[in-house]
């Protein structure tokens, strides 16, 4: 009955967010000193009919509210504005690195999936063994591993040293590609994997302490079973959570990663937009990566429920 | 009354003694911190050379007699440099620490004293703070105010203020709901009185432990951000930084320059980590008993 | 015939000064009321889960679980998952921990006939509608598709017994069964159990540290005290004249539900926990007739009463008395007493 209000509920907390978001990142423009205009377009000459566009945008002859008005339409329908560093609009700028980031993302996903669900697993199922103690010892390490620290070696190891990854690029081709990105995606894994494990340990010890987990033993169901149906399954509440704090993390360090093998996605995009000054590009790069959080984040609220039937839709503690 | 009152002022005496009753992981990461602000406060006077300075002579050399930890592409002294490179590893984060936990503590305070609405409303724009990786802000920050330290160590502090905010504002709101807080309200003492010579002391320790960890993700993000190009400038060494000089050395099969920080930055990072997580669990335990 | 024989059970955990269990014997035939009491920490959950080979990994375990003639100590897992599925069954304590919660209750009843005897979705089912029914629930079609937390306790607990039932087992292992009830839930769970057991032959093994509640309701009574077994005797015997100071003291420290409220006698002292051990007998820190150089040397055994010893009122009860036994080396010098009047 009141599931639907609930998820309503949800869904206009979630567009509030964003507007309040988007209001901040249009109005960090404003924080920068000087001219907002001379500032978007600094140490380069737009053509006359750019600067006409961009003052008419970002003139002080608007109210400032009118001006984010115009602004969040135009990004609403798709226009974040003009890099003024490759002459192209935003958009397109952005649109022609994504798939490449998005290869790199994917794969590190999965790699934090199953490497960092499995050792927390397997380190919940041996707890106190020497197994459990060395996957916690490289917990705590991977934990403080940066990815570009993790870039370093892997480079220097695996594309110097042995030769069995590409050291630099995108690659061409599906299959080079993944070749390209396997390293980077290690790099990018390796602390976020380590939070996973631990979530996923932690929460597994939890739920293998309880109750019920026993009764399903007495009643004959098979070891392997228990852990699937009730111990795994019951922990996963904690981890899937874990999981969609980590997003916004993982896509800014997309920004290291792709810079640190020299590869082109949005990442690298952004801090070469940061040092040559393209502000535009940085703003809505800034926009997407809150906006996939806070999107990411609201599912997996609205999730929540069928992980764990005793939060009802409509509640749930944040 | 009266004892409760008594009790409940722990400072950090709660902290105090007993660290030898921590395994050695903690030991070691203990003497680690210290040996790494140590040297980061004496480190002009332990260098052996000026980590600025190229000698284009010996460039991406081995470890020897006169460069311990050999030399970049730029014939810079890896030692001296790791030596220098302390002082930003510590001065940034140090800075993001102090700023986030004030602020932090400020606004846990007041929200979690105040309750109703202001809390409300505070909790939502937290929660929108969240999701501003620190990173990103920082990055953001450099964009509008140009490279350095300064701008991405406010932003980062504004990121890291709600981890603080939300601790304090949950310690607060249970601390408030004690007798004590109470029994020192009906003494006739202000409010203002209360929560801020009274309750805050008894925080102390649980933020400390909370701004421990802080710092060494801290540390990871501006190390980040100078590994990015975007923080702290060549020749100012720095850890971060001097990853990147090295990306080149790298890729000639001498990594030795990079390797070093890197391995610095994992030490301490590590190091920040196991010391504030088992205060933390240390203060869960006493504070369950 | 005998369902459970436990035989010389002793189990020992690393690191605890005394055995969890130390040579316990006890069995429950079919069809029999089998109530075992004592303290909490006296062992009596770890005894009723050796009936289903539930004893902890660490364990050092000597001693025989029969389960219909088949000892379970170091069987296999299949052997197990037989006696598990089909022969013993427990009701567990607190049925709010002991259901997940995050399952629907169809799923909780089906769980073992699906898994394990490979039943289909639809028998499985079927059966389970059958289960809810027979504990007694109002609305089985909706029981199966709710969760735990949509139930109350006492309907929970019905849930669980329904789960016992699954499998059709022949032994029932109750444990605590209505102690985490409220208290006008408790008497209609006894009940639901009681018809449960006598329309279906169970034979039932009711662990409980309410020796009022286990005189009531079962055949035969167990009285365990550290791990080990210190009084045996049917209800009525045990009742009418308990013979063991640590039974007479029990009986002495529950309030009469009827008559006049006297005045209580609580055993002095804590029960013994695995961290202290005795040379002697493990009561007698506590038992007002203990006698230094006596009781204090080794522990004593689980003897058949010396037939002075035996009140005549039991004697002349054929099916008393045969079984008495307890665990005490003052047992035939000790006066004889009646329920009310206890102990000094």
């Amino acid at each position: 009955m009141s599931v639907a209000l609930a998820v309503l509920r949800k869904l206009v907390g979630m567009a509030v967010t964003l507007l309040v978001t988007s209001f901040l990142v249009f109005s960090s423009l404003y924080l920068a000193p000087g001219d907002p205009v001379s500032f978007l377009v600094q140490g380069r000459s737009p053509s006359p009919a750019e600067l006409v566009s961009i003052r008419k945008e970002f003139g002080f002859d608007q109210p400032f509210l009118v001006r984010y008005w115009h602004w969040l339409d135009a990004v609403l329908h798709g226009d974040f504005g003009r890099s003024y560093l490759f002459h192209e609009s935003v958009g397109a700028v952005i649109w022609a690195r994504l798939p490449a980031s998005l290869l790199l993302v994917g794969v590190s996903t999965l790699l934090i999936a199953v490497v960092g669900i499995g050792a927390g697993a397997v380190s919940a199922l041996r707890h106190g063994t020497r197994t459990d103690k060395s996957v916690l010892l490289l917990v705590t390490v991977g934990a403080a591993v940066p990815s570009f620290a993790a870039a370093v070696l892997l480079r220097s190891v695996f594309g110097v040293r042995l030769g069995w990854f590409p050291t630099i690029g995108n690659g061409t081709g599906f299959l080079d590609e993944l070749h390209h990105v396997a390293m980077p995606a290690v790099a990018l894994s390796v602390t976020f994997m380590a939070l996973v494990t631990r979530v996923t340990r932690a929460s597994m010890l939890d739920e293998l302490g309880r109750e019920h987990v026993e009764v399903a033993l007495s009643r004959g169901v098979p070891r392997g079973s228990v852990l699937r149906r009730h111990v795994f399954r019951n922990a996963l509440g904690p981890i899937v959570t874990v999981s969609g704090l980590l997003v916004s993390g993982m896509l800014v360090s997309t920004a290291i990663v792709e810079t640190a093998f020299g590869m082109s996605g949005i990442g690298s995009l952004l801090v070469q937009c940061v040092d040559e000054l393209d502000f535009q590009v940085v703003q809505a790069l800034v926009l997407l990566v809150v906006a996939v959080f806070v999107v990411v984040n609201t599912l997996v609220d609205l999730l929540h429920p069928l992980i764990d039937p005793r939060i009802a839709a409509g509640g749930g503690a944040r | 009354m009266s004892t409760t009152v008594l009790q409940r002022r722990p400072l950090l005496g709660r902290l105090r003694g007993g660290f030898l009753a921590h395994g050695w992981l903690f030991r070691t990461s203990l003497v680690l911190l210290l040996g790494f602000v140590v040297v980061a406060l004496l480190a002009p006077w332990l260098a052996p050379q000026d980590p600025t300075l190229g000698d284009f002579a010996t460039t991406m050399a081995g470890p020897s007699a006169a460069h311990l930890l050999g030399t970049d592409q730029g014939g810079h002294d890896t030692f001296s440099a790791l030596l220098v490179g302390a002082r930003s590893s510590l001065l940034g984060p140090l800075g993001v620490v102090v700023f986030s936990s004030v602020a932090g503590i400020a606004v846990g305070l007041f929200s979690g004293w105040r309750g109703g609405w202001a809390d409300a409303v505070i909790g939502r724009v937290l929660d929108i703070l969240f999701a501003f990786p620190s990173l990103l802000l920082a990055i953001l920050a450099v964009a509008l105010f140009g490279k350095g330290l300064g701008a991405p160590v406010l932003a980062m502090a504004i990121a890291y203020m709600p981890y603080t905010a939300r601790l304090v504002r949950g310690l607060t709101a249970q601390e408030k709901a004690r007798p004590y807080v109470a029994a020192y309200l009906v003494q006739g003492h202000a409010p203002l009185y209360v929560a801020v010579r009274r309750l805050l002391p008894s925080l102390g320790p649980t933020v400390l432990a909370q701004s421990t960890v802080n710092f060494g993700y801290a540390l990871l993000d501006l190390a980040a951000l100078s590994f990015l190009g975007l923080g702290v400038q060549p020749p100012t060494p720095d850890w971060g930084a001097m990853i990147n000089q090295a990306q080149a050395a790298v890729l000639q099969g001498q990594p030795l320059s990079a390797v070093v920080p890197a391995v610095a930055v994992v030490l301490v990072v590590v190091a920040f980590n196991v010391v504030g997580e088992q205060l933390g669990d240390r203060l869960a335990r006493r504070d369950a008993r | 015939m005998t369902l459970l024989s436990v035989e010389g059970l002793t189990v020992e955990l690393p690191g605890s000064a005394r055995p969890v269990l130390d040579t316990v014997h006890l069995r429950v035939a079919a069809g029999e009321v089998v109530g075992l009491v004592g303290e909490s920490g006296s062992g009596k959950s770890v005894t009723a889960r050796s009936a289903l080979g539930l004893l902890p990994a660490r364990a050092h375990v000597t001693g025989r679980v029969l389960v219909e003639g088949k000892d379970l100590v170091g069987a296999d897992a299949a052997r197990l998952r037989e006696v598990r599925t089909s022969v013993a069954s427990m009701v567990f304590q607190d049925p709010r921990a002991g259901i997940n919660p995050v399952r629907r209750i169809g799923d909780f009843l089906a769980e073992p006939l699906r898994l394990v005897k490979g039943w289909s979705r639809r028998q499985a089912e079927a059966r389970a509608l059958e289960l809810l029914a027979a504990v007694g629930l109002p609305d089985p079609p909706r029981h199966l598709r709710q969760y735990p937390h949509q139930l109350s306790g006492g309907m929970l607990q019905r849930v669980m017994i329904a789960g016992a039932l699954a499998g059709e087992p022949k032994l029932l292992l109750c444990d605590e069964p209505t102690t985490a009830l409220d208290v006008s839930t408790q008497a209609e769970i006894l009940a639901l159990l009681g018809a449960l057991q006598r329309e279906r032959g169970l034979g039932m093994l009711l662990i409980t540290h309410d020796i009022e509640l286990a005189a009531a309701t079962c055949d035969r009574v167990y009285v365990m005290y550290a791990g080990r077994i210190v009084e045996e005797a049917s209800a009525a015997d045990l009742f009418g004249s308990p013979r063991h100071p640590y039974t007479r003291g029990l009986l002495g420290s529950t309030p009469p539900l009827t008559g006049p409220m006297e005045r209580l006698h609580p055993v002095p002292g804590a029960p013994m926990s695995l961290a202290e051990s005795a040379p002697g007998c493990a009561f007698a820190a506590r038992c007002a007739f203990a006698e230094p150089g006596r009781c204090d040397q080794a522990p004593p055994g689980l003897l058949p009463l010396p037939a002075a010893a035996v009140p005549s009122t039991a004697a002349a009860d054929p099916t008393g008395s045969a079984d008495r036994r307890a665990a005490c080396f003052r047992v035939a010098e000790l006066p004889a007493v009646v329920t009310s009047e206890v102990a000094p």
